[in-house]
């Protein structure tokens, strides 16, 4: 089963890599400019720029900073309530005995 | 675990995924300034009432189970993270995301499922110049409540008919995916369309969303059964959690 997985991924990433490689005219935009943007201009209501624009100079980077300080000072201080140490919670004990 | 820290995990974690995203997001959100202020204002009336039912949901549940919002936190950063990551879709030559509701109305529940899509969307439009303030009422119901409780109706009816749970798992996320980018159509066909061509309007950005959005349903199927596997194997305490009827 697991060498299945593992051959069926590589599959899938050989068949993406040959895809991606023979696609070099692509631009490779989102949907939102392909399709939402495309038919939204045609029908006369083009996108307007955002309300808070972060994207002027380093703005964009300072909000990834404050994000990052602010996840990652949370993401450590509750790691262990986050993700217990496998076979500590009583919860998994009671499950275990029961099965 | 006192109720602070417990918001404070909530929260942070969905901001902690802004880390993950350096770069603008490509997706299916419906942009700033795309509806008319007629039609932002009805899909704003219609998610309503899903966000105030599913609010409710959380604070019950929260008070049953005080770890349910640790876990409703990490769904949220999934969401948040899912829904604006772009993936290249070689066969059509352009970007587009996975929506993350599938997967998380199969583990918390439909309801606290918009909630939590609310908020990344939230975020997305304040910070990442991705989907729109005034767009935020329209792709919370494409993407939080179409997406949240197709998926979930879907695993629910899957089930029910003994499909195995991993490939009910896939079939909510796959449904999900395309649900959410059928709304999304629909929405922009109905504000945009003129002289009543809003049905040949909704096919033509269905098939324009379809090169892109088949494949990545089918790969966005593969990662919530991937996921639904691996917390149900690893974590299965979560499983356990209190569910309101309707969640898994």
């Amino acid at each position: 089963m697991r060498a299945a997985i593992v051959v069926t991924v590589l599959a899938a990433l050989a068949l993406a890599f040959v895809s991606v490689s023979g696609n070099c005219h692509a631009r490779w935009e989102g949907v939102d400019e392909t399709v939402v943007k495309k038919f939204a201009t045609a029908a006369g209501r083009p996108p307007r720029a955002p309300y808070i624009n972060t994207d002027q100079g380093d703005i964009l980077l300072f909000v990834f900073l404050l994000a990052g300080i602010a996840g990652g000072f949370a993401g450590g201080y509750f790691f262990r309530e986050l993700f217990p140490r496998k076979g500590r919670s009583e919860k998994v004990k009671e499950l275990r005995v029961r099965q | 675990m006192t109720a602070v820290r417990r918001g404070a995990i909530a929260s942070i974690s969905c901001a902690a995924a802004l880390l993950l995203l350096p770069g603008q997001a490509h997706a299916m959100h419906i942009s700033e300034g795309i509806l008319p202020a007629g039609w932002a204002a009805f899909w704003f009336l219609v998610a309503a009432p899903f966000l105030v039912l599913g609010m409710r949901e959380l604070r019950i549940r929260s008070d049953r189970e005080p770890r349910f919002k640790a876990l409703v936190g990490l769904v949220g950063a999934a969401v948040f993270v899912l829904s604006c990551m772009p993936i290249p879709v070689p066969t059509a030559g352009s970007c587009s995301h996975p929506c993350g509701t599938g997967l998380a109305a199969i583990l918390i529940g439909p309801g606290i499922t918009v909630v939590v899509a609310s908020t990344a969307l939230l975020l997305q439009a304040m910070f990442l110049a991705h989907g729109g303030l005034t767009t935020l009422g329209a792709n919370l119901v494409s993407m939080g409540v179409v997406g949240a409780y197709l998926g979930s109706g879907v695993f629910l009816v899957a089930r029910k008919v003994r499909i195995p749970w991993l490939l009910a798992a896939f079939l909510a996320g796959l449904v999900s995916d395309w649900g959410t980018y059928a709304t999304t159509s629909f929405e922009l066909s109905a504000a945009l369309a003129r002289d009543g061509s809003m049905g040949s309007m909704f096919l033509v950005i269905l098939a324009a969303f379809a090169p892109t959005q088949v494949p990545l349903g089918i790969f966005e199927g593969f990662l919530a059964a991937g996921a639904y596997r691996l917390i149900r194997t690893r974590r299965p305490e979560l499983m356990d959690l209190p569910q309101e009827e309707g969640a898994a």
